[in-house]
Protein backbone atom coordinates (compact mmCIF):
# COMPACT_ATOMS: atom_id res chain seq x y z
CA UNK A 1 0.00 0.00 0.00
CA UNK A 2 1.19 3.15 -1.16
CA UNK A 3 0.84 6.26 0.32
CA UNK A 4 -1.54 8.65 -1.46
CA UNK A 5 -1.85 11.34 0.53
CA UNK A 6 -0.68 14.52 -0.97
CA UNK A 7 -0.24 18.09 0.78
CA UNK A 8 -1.31 21.23 -1.76
CA UNK A 9 -0.41 24.91 -0.17
CA UNK A 10 -0.38 23.14 3.19
CA UNK A 11 -3.24 21.20 2.87
CA UNK A 12 -3.28 17.46 3.62
CA UNK A 13 -5.18 15.49 1.29
CA UNK A 14 -5.71 11.70 2.13
CA UNK A 15 -5.65 11.04 -1.57
CA UNK A 16 -5.26 13.06 -4.90
CA UNK A 17 -8.73 12.56 -5.57
CA UNK A 18 -10.87 16.11 -5.35
CA UNK A 19 -14.78 15.62 -6.54
CA UNK A 20 -14.79 18.54 -9.50
CA UNK A 21 -17.10 21.70 -8.95
CA UNK A 22 -20.40 21.51 -10.93
CA UNK A 23 -20.60 17.87 -10.90
CA UNK A 24 -20.98 16.93 -7.08
CA UNK A 25 -23.10 19.66 -5.58
CA UNK A 26 -22.51 19.72 -1.98
CA UNK A 27 -21.41 16.18 -1.47
CA UNK A 28 -25.16 15.45 0.55
CA UNK A 29 -26.18 13.04 -2.67
CA UNK A 30 -22.79 10.96 -3.34
CA UNK A 31 -22.99 10.75 0.31
CA UNK A 32 -25.53 8.32 -0.23
CA UNK A 33 -23.56 5.97 -2.35
CA UNK A 34 -20.55 5.71 0.01
CA UNK A 35 -18.48 7.57 2.71
CA UNK A 36 -17.27 11.06 1.46
CA UNK A 37 -13.88 10.43 3.10
CA UNK A 38 -12.89 7.77 -0.12
CA UNK A 39 -12.50 11.67 -1.48
CA UNK A 40 -9.50 13.50 -1.20
CA UNK A 41 -11.58 16.95 -1.04
CA UNK A 42 -14.38 17.94 -2.32
CA UNK A 43 -14.48 21.26 -4.47
CA UNK A 44 -18.44 22.32 -4.08
CA UNK A 45 -20.50 23.27 -6.80
CA UNK A 46 -19.73 27.16 -7.36
CA UNK A 47 -21.42 29.95 -5.26
CA UNK A 48 -22.26 33.12 -5.67
CA UNK A 49 -22.67 36.05 -3.51
CA UNK A 50 -26.60 36.14 -3.62
CA UNK A 51 -28.33 33.06 -4.76
CA UNK A 52 -29.18 32.50 -8.69
CA UNK A 53 -31.42 30.16 -10.49
CA UNK A 54 -29.49 29.04 -13.49
CA UNK A 55 -29.67 28.97 -16.72
CA UNK A 56 -33.36 27.57 -18.50
CA UNK A 57 -33.61 24.05 -19.23
CA UNK A 58 -31.74 22.25 -21.44
CA UNK A 59 -28.48 22.31 -19.59
CA UNK A 60 -26.75 19.68 -21.37
CA UNK A 61 -26.23 18.05 -24.68
CA UNK A 62 -23.81 14.43 -25.14
CA UNK A 63 -21.12 15.12 -27.52
CA UNK A 64 -18.68 12.29 -28.75
CA UNK A 65 -17.61 11.20 -25.75
CA UNK A 66 -18.13 13.91 -23.61
CA UNK A 67 -20.86 16.54 -22.69
CA UNK A 68 -21.50 20.06 -22.70
CA UNK A 69 -23.49 21.75 -20.05
CA UNK A 70 -24.69 25.24 -19.12
CA UNK A 71 -25.87 25.17 -16.00
CA UNK A 72 -25.15 28.82 -15.28
CA UNK A 73 -24.23 28.99 -11.69
CA UNK A 74 -27.61 27.40 -10.24
CA UNK A 75 -26.48 28.15 -6.21
CA UNK A 76 -28.47 28.90 -2.50
CA UNK A 77 -25.56 32.02 -2.26
CA UNK A 78 -22.44 31.92 0.12
CA UNK A 79 -24.65 32.87 2.93
CA UNK A 80 -26.80 29.94 2.80
CA UNK A 81 -23.93 27.63 1.70
CA UNK A 82 -22.20 28.59 5.03
CA UNK A 83 -25.29 28.06 7.17
CA UNK A 84 -27.03 25.27 5.97
CA UNK A 85 -24.12 22.55 4.36
CA UNK A 86 -20.65 23.85 5.55
CA UNK A 87 -21.09 22.14 9.17
CA UNK A 88 -22.42 18.84 7.62
CA UNK A 89 -19.45 18.73 4.77
CA UNK A 90 -16.71 19.59 7.88
CA UNK A 91 -17.70 16.07 8.98
CA UNK A 92 -17.29 14.21 6.45
CA UNK A 93 -13.55 13.76 6.83
CA UNK A 94 -12.48 15.19 3.80
CA UNK A 95 -11.10 18.66 2.33
CA UNK A 96 -13.46 20.92 1.71
CA UNK A 97 -13.58 23.60 -0.71
CA UNK A 98 -15.31 26.30 -1.71
CA UNK A 99 -15.53 27.18 -5.34
CA UNK A 100 -16.64 30.94 -5.67
CA UNK A 101 -18.09 33.02 -8.94
CA UNK A 102 -18.56 36.35 -8.79
CA UNK A 103 -20.10 39.22 -11.62
CA UNK A 104 -17.49 42.11 -9.96
CA UNK A 105 -13.93 41.59 -8.60
CA UNK A 106 -15.64 42.95 -5.52
CA UNK A 107 -18.14 40.01 -5.05
CA UNK A 108 -15.03 37.60 -4.99
CA UNK A 109 -13.60 40.03 -2.53
CA UNK A 110 -16.86 40.13 0.00
CA UNK A 111 -17.47 35.91 -0.78
CA UNK A 112 -13.47 35.55 0.36
CA UNK A 113 -13.78 37.82 3.10
CA UNK A 114 -16.77 35.43 4.48
CA UNK A 115 -15.60 32.19 3.84
CA UNK A 116 -11.92 32.90 5.55
CA UNK A 117 -14.14 33.49 8.48
CA UNK A 118 -15.71 29.73 8.54
CA UNK A 119 -13.95 26.21 8.87
CA UNK A 120 -13.72 26.38 4.92
CA UNK A 121 -10.11 24.34 4.48
CA UNK A 122 -9.46 25.70 0.68
CA UNK A 123 -11.01 28.47 -1.83
CA UNK A 124 -11.45 28.19 -5.45
CA UNK A 125 -11.91 31.32 -7.43
CA UNK A 126 -13.65 30.17 -10.68
CA UNK A 127 -13.02 32.81 -13.34
CA UNK A 128 -13.10 30.58 -15.84
CA UNK A 129 -17.01 29.75 -15.89
CA UNK A 130 -18.42 29.83 -19.19
CA UNK A 131 -21.68 29.70 -19.11
CA UNK A 132 -22.56 33.15 -16.96
CA UNK A 133 -23.65 36.50 -19.10
CA UNK A 134 -21.55 38.88 -16.21
CA UNK A 135 -18.12 37.34 -14.68
CA UNK A 136 -17.06 34.38 -14.73
CA UNK A 137 -14.82 33.67 -18.07
CA UNK A 138 -14.19 37.55 -18.46
CA UNK A 139 -11.94 37.84 -15.73
CA UNK A 140 -9.96 34.74 -16.83
CA UNK A 141 -9.02 35.23 -20.20
CA UNK A 142 -6.36 37.99 -19.69
CA UNK A 143 -2.80 37.77 -17.62
CA UNK A 144 -3.93 41.53 -16.68
CA UNK A 145 -7.19 40.71 -15.46
CA UNK A 146 -6.04 37.11 -13.94
CA UNK A 147 -3.45 39.63 -12.18
CA UNK A 148 -5.80 41.98 -10.94
CA UNK A 149 -8.35 39.87 -9.16
CA UNK A 150 -5.98 37.63 -7.98
CA UNK A 151 -4.16 40.11 -6.41
CA UNK A 152 -7.54 42.01 -5.16
CA UNK A 153 -8.96 38.70 -3.53
CA UNK A 154 -5.46 37.34 -2.07
CA UNK A 155 -6.04 40.86 0.23
CA UNK A 156 -9.33 39.76 1.48
CA UNK A 157 -8.50 35.60 1.16
CA UNK A 158 -6.94 33.78 4.86
CA UNK A 159 -7.38 30.03 3.40
CA UNK A 160 -5.33 29.06 0.86
CA UNK A 161 -6.66 30.06 -2.38
CA UNK A 162 -6.82 28.48 -5.75
CA UNK A 163 -7.21 30.09 -9.12
CA UNK A 164 -8.98 27.84 -11.49
CA UNK A 165 -8.56 28.35 -15.19
CA UNK A 166 -10.53 28.76 -18.27
CA UNK A 167 -8.86 26.77 -21.52
CA UNK A 168 -10.28 29.11 -24.13
CA UNK A 169 -7.25 31.28 -24.32
CA UNK A 170 -4.44 31.74 -25.96
CA UNK A 171 -1.45 31.16 -24.06
CA UNK A 172 -2.59 29.48 -20.80
CA UNK A 173 0.93 29.17 -19.01
CA UNK A 174 1.15 33.65 -19.27
CA UNK A 175 -2.30 33.58 -17.48
CA UNK A 176 -0.71 31.07 -14.46
CA UNK A 177 2.34 32.75 -14.03
CA UNK A 178 0.46 36.00 -13.45
CA UNK A 179 -2.13 34.39 -11.23
CA UNK A 180 1.26 32.95 -8.93
CA UNK A 181 2.84 36.60 -9.43
CA UNK A 182 -0.08 38.16 -7.67
CA UNK A 183 -1.19 35.52 -4.86
CA UNK A 184 -2.65 32.19 -6.10
CA UNK A 185 -1.11 29.50 -3.56
CA UNK A 186 -2.68 26.41 -6.13
CA UNK A 187 -3.74 26.37 -9.86
CA UNK A 188 -6.50 24.34 -10.53
CA UNK A 189 -7.11 23.64 -14.26
CA UNK A 190 -8.96 23.52 -16.62
CA UNK A 191 -12.56 24.41 -16.66
CA UNK A 192 -14.61 23.64 -19.43
CA UNK A 193 -13.53 24.18 -23.46
CA UNK A 194 -16.66 26.17 -24.92
CA UNK A 195 -19.23 24.38 -27.49
CA UNK A 196 -21.93 24.06 -29.53
CA UNK A 197 -24.62 21.61 -30.46
CA UNK A 198 -27.31 22.47 -33.00
CA UNK A 199 -30.22 19.55 -33.52
CA UNK A 200 -30.47 19.76 -37.50
CA UNK A 201 -34.12 19.41 -37.44
CA UNK A 202 -34.77 22.65 -35.25
CA UNK A 203 -31.86 24.31 -36.41
CA UNK A 204 -31.99 25.26 -32.37
CA UNK A 205 -28.79 25.19 -30.08
CA UNK A 206 -29.67 21.91 -28.51
CA UNK A 207 -28.70 23.68 -25.32
CA UNK A 208 -30.79 26.61 -24.35
CA UNK A 209 -28.11 29.25 -23.46
CA UNK A 210 -27.41 27.89 -27.11
CA UNK A 211 -23.10 27.68 -26.02
CA UNK A 212 -21.76 25.20 -23.29
CA UNK A 213 -18.48 24.21 -21.75
CA UNK A 214 -17.32 20.73 -22.95
CA UNK A 215 -15.80 17.79 -20.65
CA UNK A 216 -16.09 14.49 -20.20
CA UNK A 217 -13.08 12.19 -21.81
CA UNK A 218 -12.53 13.82 -25.18
CA UNK A 219 -10.70 16.57 -23.28
CA UNK A 220 -8.33 14.87 -21.53
CA UNK A 221 -5.19 15.73 -24.05
CA UNK A 222 -6.27 18.99 -24.33
CA UNK A 223 -6.18 19.01 -20.33
CA UNK A 224 -2.95 17.36 -20.28
CA UNK A 225 -1.17 19.47 -22.75
CA UNK A 226 -1.98 22.32 -20.85
CA UNK A 227 -1.31 20.98 -17.47
CA UNK A 228 2.16 19.94 -18.86
CA UNK A 229 2.98 23.57 -20.13
CA UNK A 230 1.91 25.44 -17.07
CA UNK A 231 3.87 22.90 -14.81
CA UNK A 232 6.69 24.17 -16.78
CA UNK A 233 6.38 27.95 -15.98
CA UNK A 234 4.86 27.93 -12.55
CA UNK A 235 6.41 26.55 -9.01
CA UNK A 236 2.75 26.77 -7.54
CA UNK A 237 1.24 22.90 -7.35
CA UNK A 238 -1.43 22.38 -9.82
CA UNK A 239 -4.50 20.68 -9.32
CA UNK A 240 -5.35 18.58 -12.57
CA UNK A 241 -8.78 18.10 -14.17
CA UNK A 242 -9.84 17.74 -17.67
CA UNK A 243 -11.59 14.29 -18.97
CA UNK A 244 -10.08 11.58 -16.39
CA UNK A 245 -12.20 8.90 -16.46
CA UNK A 246 -9.50 6.45 -15.36
CA UNK A 247 -7.14 5.42 -13.74
CA UNK A 248 -4.92 5.60 -16.20
CA UNK A 249 -5.67 8.88 -17.03
CA UNK A 250 -5.19 9.93 -13.48
CA UNK A 251 -1.46 8.54 -13.13
CA UNK A 252 -0.97 10.41 -17.12
CA UNK A 253 -1.92 13.50 -15.40
CA UNK A 254 0.10 13.07 -12.44
CA UNK A 255 3.07 12.81 -14.53
CA UNK A 256 2.31 15.82 -17.02
CA UNK A 257 2.85 18.02 -13.93
CA UNK A 258 -0.40 17.55 -11.12
CA UNK A 259 0.03 17.30 -8.11
CA UNK A 260 -3.65 16.52 -7.25
CA UNK A 261 -6.73 15.52 -9.27
CA UNK A 262 -10.30 16.59 -10.00
CA UNK A 263 -12.64 14.55 -11.55
CA UNK A 264 -15.98 15.25 -12.62
CA UNK A 265 -17.73 13.93 -16.14
CA UNK A 266 -17.30 10.63 -15.07
CA UNK A 267 -19.16 10.74 -11.62
CA UNK A 268 -22.51 10.65 -13.99
CA UNK A 269 -21.81 7.24 -16.00
CA UNK A 270 -20.17 5.76 -12.73
CA UNK A 271 -20.50 7.42 -9.04
CA UNK A 272 -17.87 4.89 -7.47
CA UNK A 273 -15.11 6.32 -10.20
CA UNK A 274 -13.33 7.92 -7.70
CA UNK A 275 -12.89 4.58 -5.57
CA UNK A 276 -11.83 2.55 -8.74
CA UNK A 277 -9.73 5.60 -9.52
CA UNK A 278 -7.46 5.43 -6.23
CA UNK A 279 -7.29 1.77 -6.41
CA UNK A 280 -5.63 1.71 -9.46
CA UNK A 281 -3.46 4.51 -8.80
CA UNK A 282 -2.12 2.55 -5.80
CA UNK A 283 -2.06 -0.02 -7.99
CA UNK A 284 0.45 1.27 -10.57
CA UNK A 285 2.32 3.06 -7.42
CA UNK A 286 2.76 -0.75 -5.61
CA UNK A 287 3.92 -2.50 -8.59
CA UNK A 288 6.70 0.31 -9.80
CA UNK A 289 8.07 0.23 -6.71
CA UNK A 290 6.82 4.02 -5.68
CA UNK A 291 6.42 4.58 -2.33
CA UNK A 292 4.22 7.90 -2.70
CA UNK A 293 2.18 9.25 -5.30
CA UNK A 294 3.81 12.75 -5.17
CA UNK A 295 6.87 10.59 -6.81
CA UNK A 296 4.53 10.48 -9.94
CA UNK A 297 3.96 14.53 -10.11
CA UNK A 298 5.94 16.13 -13.10
CA UNK A 299 7.95 13.20 -14.07
CA UNK A 300 7.25 13.42 -17.65
CA UNK A 301 10.39 12.50 -19.98
CA UNK A 302 9.39 14.77 -22.90
CA UNK A 303 11.47 14.32 -26.18
CA UNK B 1 -27.07 4.04 1.54
CA UNK B 2 -29.86 5.17 -0.62
CA UNK B 3 -28.32 4.44 -3.78
CA UNK B 4 -26.77 1.82 -5.79
CA UNK B 5 -25.48 0.57 -9.05
CA UNK B 6 -26.43 -3.23 -9.75
CA UNK B 7 -25.64 -5.63 -12.69
CA UNK B 8 -28.85 -6.67 -13.84
CA UNK B 9 -29.08 -9.56 -15.79
CA UNK B 10 -30.76 -8.72 -19.70
CA UNK B 11 -33.89 -11.47 -19.77
CA UNK B 12 -35.24 -10.32 -23.38
CA UNK B 13 -35.10 -6.80 -25.58
CA UNK B 14 -38.18 -7.01 -28.45
CA UNK B 15 -39.06 -4.28 -30.41
CA UNK B 16 -43.01 -3.99 -29.26
CA UNK B 17 -43.61 -1.57 -32.14
CA UNK B 18 -41.96 0.99 -34.46
CA UNK B 19 -39.01 1.97 -32.63
CA UNK B 20 -40.30 0.91 -28.96
CA UNK B 21 -38.73 -1.49 -27.31
CA UNK B 22 -39.37 -3.87 -24.12
CA UNK B 23 -36.31 -4.37 -21.87
CA UNK B 24 -36.31 -7.21 -19.02
CA UNK B 25 -33.74 -7.24 -16.62
CA UNK B 26 -33.24 -8.96 -13.22
CA UNK B 27 -31.88 -7.80 -10.29
CA UNK B 28 -33.34 -9.50 -7.39
CA UNK B 29 -31.85 -6.34 -4.59
CA UNK B 30 -32.88 -3.05 -6.60
CA UNK B 31 -35.65 -4.01 -8.90
CA UNK B 32 -38.18 -4.57 -5.99
CA UNK B 33 -37.66 -1.31 -4.82
CA UNK B 34 -39.48 0.33 -7.44
CA UNK B 35 -42.27 1.97 -7.16
CA UNK B 36 -44.90 3.51 -9.98
CA UNK B 37 -43.71 6.47 -11.69
CA UNK B 38 -39.94 6.51 -10.69
CA UNK B 39 -37.00 5.89 -13.25
CA UNK B 40 -34.08 3.59 -13.81
CA UNK B 41 -30.51 5.18 -15.12
CA UNK B 42 -28.92 3.03 -17.89
CA UNK B 43 -25.29 2.60 -18.29
CA UNK B 44 -24.88 2.50 -22.26
CA UNK B 45 -21.17 1.40 -22.85
CA UNK B 46 -19.36 4.01 -25.01
CA UNK B 47 -21.34 6.95 -23.89
CA UNK B 48 -20.64 9.24 -21.58
CA UNK B 49 -24.15 9.78 -20.04
CA UNK B 50 -26.46 7.39 -18.94
CA UNK B 51 -30.24 6.78 -20.05
CA UNK B 52 -32.98 7.59 -17.54
CA UNK B 53 -35.64 5.32 -18.62
CA UNK B 54 -39.38 5.12 -16.50
CA UNK B 55 -40.35 1.91 -14.73
CA UNK B 56 -42.94 0.41 -16.46
CA UNK B 57 -43.24 -2.41 -14.13
CA UNK B 58 -41.32 -4.45 -11.64
CA UNK B 59 -42.44 -7.84 -10.44
CA UNK B 60 -40.63 -11.18 -9.33
CA UNK B 61 -37.19 -9.18 -9.66
CA UNK B 62 -37.53 -8.01 -12.81
CA UNK B 63 -37.71 -4.54 -13.94
CA UNK B 64 -39.34 -3.88 -16.85
CA UNK B 65 -38.18 -0.74 -19.26
CA UNK B 66 -40.02 0.38 -22.36
CA UNK B 67 -38.53 2.83 -24.19
CA UNK B 68 -38.00 4.34 -27.82
CA UNK B 69 -34.95 5.13 -29.56
CA UNK B 70 -34.59 8.50 -30.11
CA UNK B 71 -30.48 8.56 -31.00
CA UNK B 72 -27.21 6.98 -30.43
CA UNK B 73 -27.61 6.15 -26.66
CA UNK B 74 -31.36 4.12 -27.24
CA UNK B 75 -30.01 2.48 -30.45
CA UNK B 76 -27.28 1.02 -28.53
CA UNK B 77 -29.72 0.18 -25.41
CA UNK B 78 -31.81 -1.60 -28.26
CA UNK B 79 -28.97 -3.94 -29.75
CA UNK B 80 -28.47 -5.37 -26.39
CA UNK B 81 -28.85 -9.62 -25.89
CA UNK B 82 -30.52 -11.42 -23.40
CA UNK B 83 -27.92 -12.90 -21.14
CA UNK B 84 -25.93 -9.26 -20.98
CA UNK B 85 -25.10 -7.76 -18.05
CA UNK B 86 -26.64 -3.98 -17.97
CA UNK B 87 -25.65 -1.58 -15.63
CA UNK B 88 -28.06 0.12 -13.82
CA UNK B 89 -28.75 2.55 -11.25
CA UNK B 90 -32.59 2.18 -9.50
CA UNK B 91 -34.60 3.19 -9.01
CA UNK B 92 -34.24 7.17 -8.86
CA UNK B 93 -36.82 9.89 -8.51
CA UNK B 94 -39.83 10.25 -6.63
CA UNK B 95 -42.96 8.99 -8.14
CA UNK B 96 -46.34 8.85 -8.35
CA UNK B 97 -48.41 9.35 -4.76
CA UNK B 98 -51.40 6.89 -5.03
CA UNK B 99 -54.07 6.60 -2.06
CA UNK B 100 -55.94 3.15 -1.22
CA UNK B 101 -59.61 4.18 -1.73
CA UNK B 102 -59.24 6.69 -4.73
CA UNK B 103 -60.05 6.38 -7.93
CA UNK B 104 -57.62 7.74 -10.40
CA UNK B 105 -57.56 8.66 -14.39
CA UNK B 106 -54.37 7.97 -15.62
CA UNK B 107 -53.21 9.09 -19.00
CA UNK B 108 -50.30 8.36 -21.27
CA UNK B 109 -49.02 10.28 -24.27
CA UNK B 110 -47.20 7.79 -26.63
CA UNK B 111 -43.84 6.67 -25.03
CA UNK B 112 -45.26 8.30 -21.91
CA UNK B 113 -47.63 5.23 -21.41
CA UNK B 114 -45.71 2.60 -19.93
CA UNK B 115 -45.24 4.61 -16.19
CA UNK B 116 -49.03 4.42 -15.83
CA UNK B 117 -48.76 0.32 -16.43
CA UNK B 118 -47.42 -0.02 -13.08
CA UNK B 119 -48.87 2.76 -11.47
CA UNK B 120 -52.53 1.31 -13.00
CA UNK B 121 -51.21 -1.82 -10.80
CA UNK B 122 -50.74 0.07 -7.77
CA UNK B 123 -54.49 1.78 -8.11
CA UNK B 124 -58.00 -0.05 -7.68
CA UNK B 125 -60.18 0.20 -11.15
CA UNK B 126 -58.26 2.94 -12.84
CA UNK B 127 -59.71 4.71 -16.09
CA UNK B 128 -56.42 4.46 -18.18
CA UNK B 129 -56.74 6.37 -20.97
CA UNK B 130 -53.64 6.12 -23.50
CA UNK B 131 -52.72 8.31 -26.56
CA UNK B 132 -51.07 7.57 -29.56
CA UNK B 133 -50.10 9.12 -33.27
CA UNK B 134 -51.46 6.26 -35.07
CA UNK B 135 -52.25 2.82 -34.92
CA UNK B 136 -48.62 1.78 -35.77
CA UNK B 137 -47.25 3.11 -32.22
CA UNK B 138 -49.83 1.37 -29.85
CA UNK B 139 -48.03 -0.05 -26.97
CA UNK B 140 -49.66 -1.75 -23.70
CA UNK B 141 -53.40 -2.55 -24.24
CA UNK B 142 -53.61 -6.00 -23.10
CA UNK B 143 -51.37 -5.12 -19.91
CA UNK B 144 -53.59 -2.77 -19.02
CA UNK B 145 -56.57 -4.94 -19.54
CA UNK B 146 -55.22 -7.47 -17.16
CA UNK B 147 -54.17 -4.85 -14.50
CA UNK B 148 -57.65 -5.07 -14.52
CA UNK B 149 -58.06 -1.26 -15.63
CA UNK B 150 -61.01 0.68 -17.94
CA UNK B 151 -58.95 1.41 -21.01
CA UNK B 152 -59.61 3.78 -23.29
CA UNK B 153 -57.57 4.45 -26.70
CA UNK B 154 -57.14 7.23 -28.83
CA UNK B 155 -55.05 8.43 -31.70
CA UNK B 156 -54.76 11.70 -33.48
CA UNK B 157 -55.48 10.28 -36.60
CA UNK B 158 -58.30 8.17 -36.41
CA UNK B 159 -56.42 5.08 -37.22
CA UNK B 160 -57.60 3.09 -33.64
CA UNK B 161 -59.93 3.98 -31.01
CA UNK B 162 -61.24 7.26 -30.66
CA UNK B 163 -60.11 10.30 -33.21
CA UNK B 164 -58.99 12.96 -30.72
CA UNK B 165 -57.18 13.43 -28.32
CA UNK B 166 -56.62 12.36 -24.25
CA UNK B 167 -58.37 15.54 -22.90
CA UNK B 168 -61.44 15.22 -25.51
CA UNK B 169 -61.70 12.26 -23.10
CA UNK B 170 -60.64 13.43 -20.05
CA UNK B 171 -62.92 16.75 -20.14
CA UNK B 172 -65.79 14.00 -20.76
CA UNK B 173 -65.22 11.41 -18.00
CA UNK B 174 -63.22 13.82 -14.91
CA UNK B 175 -66.02 13.80 -12.63
CA UNK B 176 -65.89 9.74 -12.83
CA UNK B 177 -62.72 9.62 -10.52
CA UNK B 178 -61.13 11.91 -7.84
CA UNK B 179 -57.39 12.43 -9.17
CA UNK B 180 -55.42 12.23 -12.34
CA UNK B 181 -52.11 11.17 -12.89
CA UNK B 182 -50.27 11.63 -16.66
CA UNK B 183 -47.34 11.17 -18.29
CA UNK B 184 -46.32 12.43 -22.04
CA UNK B 185 -45.40 15.14 -24.37
CA UNK B 186 -45.41 18.73 -22.17
CA UNK B 187 -48.04 20.00 -24.40
CA UNK B 188 -50.37 17.22 -23.53
CA UNK B 189 -49.71 17.62 -19.89
CA UNK B 190 -50.84 21.55 -19.70
CA UNK B 191 -53.92 20.90 -21.12
CA UNK B 192 -54.42 18.18 -18.84
CA UNK B 193 -53.63 20.03 -16.16
CA UNK B 194 -55.82 23.30 -17.11
CA UNK B 195 -58.89 20.70 -17.54
CA UNK B 196 -57.79 19.54 -14.14
CA UNK B 197 -57.71 22.70 -12.48
CA UNK B 198 -61.35 23.56 -14.07
CA UNK B 199 -62.45 20.67 -12.66
CA UNK B 200 -60.88 21.33 -9.28
CA UNK B 201 -59.14 17.64 -9.39
CA UNK B 202 -55.64 17.38 -8.24
CA UNK B 203 -53.50 16.13 -11.11
CA UNK B 204 -49.74 14.94 -10.56
CA UNK B 205 -47.92 15.10 -13.92
CA UNK B 206 -44.09 12.83 -14.49
CA UNK B 207 -41.80 15.45 -16.82
CA UNK B 208 -38.76 14.75 -18.64
CA UNK B 209 -35.65 16.60 -19.01
CA UNK B 210 -31.86 16.06 -20.73
CA UNK B 211 -30.19 14.81 -17.38
CA UNK B 212 -26.88 13.82 -16.36
CA UNK B 213 -26.10 12.85 -12.83
CA UNK B 214 -29.71 11.48 -11.78
CA UNK B 215 -29.85 11.74 -8.46
CA UNK B 216 -30.01 15.88 -7.84
CA UNK B 217 -25.96 17.08 -7.85
CA UNK B 218 -25.25 18.51 -11.13
CA UNK B 219 -29.04 20.33 -11.26
CA UNK B 220 -28.79 19.86 -15.09
CA UNK B 221 -32.37 18.88 -15.53
CA UNK B 222 -34.26 21.77 -14.03
CA UNK B 223 -38.22 22.60 -14.26
CA UNK B 224 -38.89 26.05 -12.89
CA UNK B 225 -41.92 25.41 -9.88
CA UNK B 226 -44.08 27.98 -8.04
CA UNK B 227 -43.76 27.40 -4.21
CA UNK B 228 -45.19 29.15 -1.76
CA UNK B 229 -45.78 32.18 -4.62
CA UNK B 230 -42.27 31.97 -5.22
CA UNK B 231 -40.77 30.65 -8.46
CA UNK B 232 -37.53 28.22 -7.64
CA UNK B 233 -35.95 25.79 -9.86
CA UNK B 234 -36.31 22.25 -9.19
CA UNK B 235 -34.63 18.86 -10.93
CA UNK B 236 -36.69 16.19 -12.87
CA UNK B 237 -34.64 13.49 -11.53
CA UNK B 238 -34.53 14.04 -7.56
CA UNK B 239 -37.72 16.38 -6.84
CA UNK B 240 -39.67 14.59 -9.34
CA UNK B 241 -40.08 13.03 -12.65
CA UNK B 242 -43.50 13.42 -10.59
CA UNK B 243 -44.50 16.97 -9.43
CA UNK B 244 -47.74 18.69 -8.85
CA UNK B 245 -48.98 19.73 -12.13
CA UNK B 246 -50.38 23.14 -10.30
CA UNK B 247 -46.81 23.80 -9.01
CA UNK B 248 -45.06 23.61 -12.50
CA UNK B 249 -44.17 26.52 -14.28
CA UNK B 250 -44.94 25.57 -18.26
Amino acid sequence: MADLSVKIAGVEFNNPIIAASGTFGFGREYSEFYSLDNLGGISCKGITLKKRDGNPAPRIAETPSGILNAVGLQNPGVDAFIENDLDWLKEQNTVVIANIAGNTPEEYCQMAEKLSETAVDMIEMNISCPNVKSGGVQFGTSCESVGAITSAVRKYCKKPLIVKLSPNVTDIAEIAKSAEANGADAISMINTLTGMRIDINTRRPIIRNNTGGMSGPAVFPVAVRMVWQVANAVNIPIIGMGGISKWEDAVEMLIAGASALQIGTVLFSDPYAPIKINEGINKFLDDNGLKSVSELTGTIKPW
Amino acid sequence: MKYDVKQFELLSNEEIAGGIFDMRLKNDELAPLAKCGQFAHVYVPSKTLRRPISVCDSENGVLRLVYQVKGEGTQLMSQMKSGEMVDVLAPLGKGFKVEKGKRYCLIGGGIGVPPMLYTAKQTENPLVITGFRNKDLIILQEDFKNAGAELVLTTDDGSAGIHGFVTDVLKDKINEVDEVCACGPTPMLKAIADVCKEAGKPCQISLEERMACGIGACLVCAVKVRKDGEEIMQHVCKNGPVFNAEEVVF
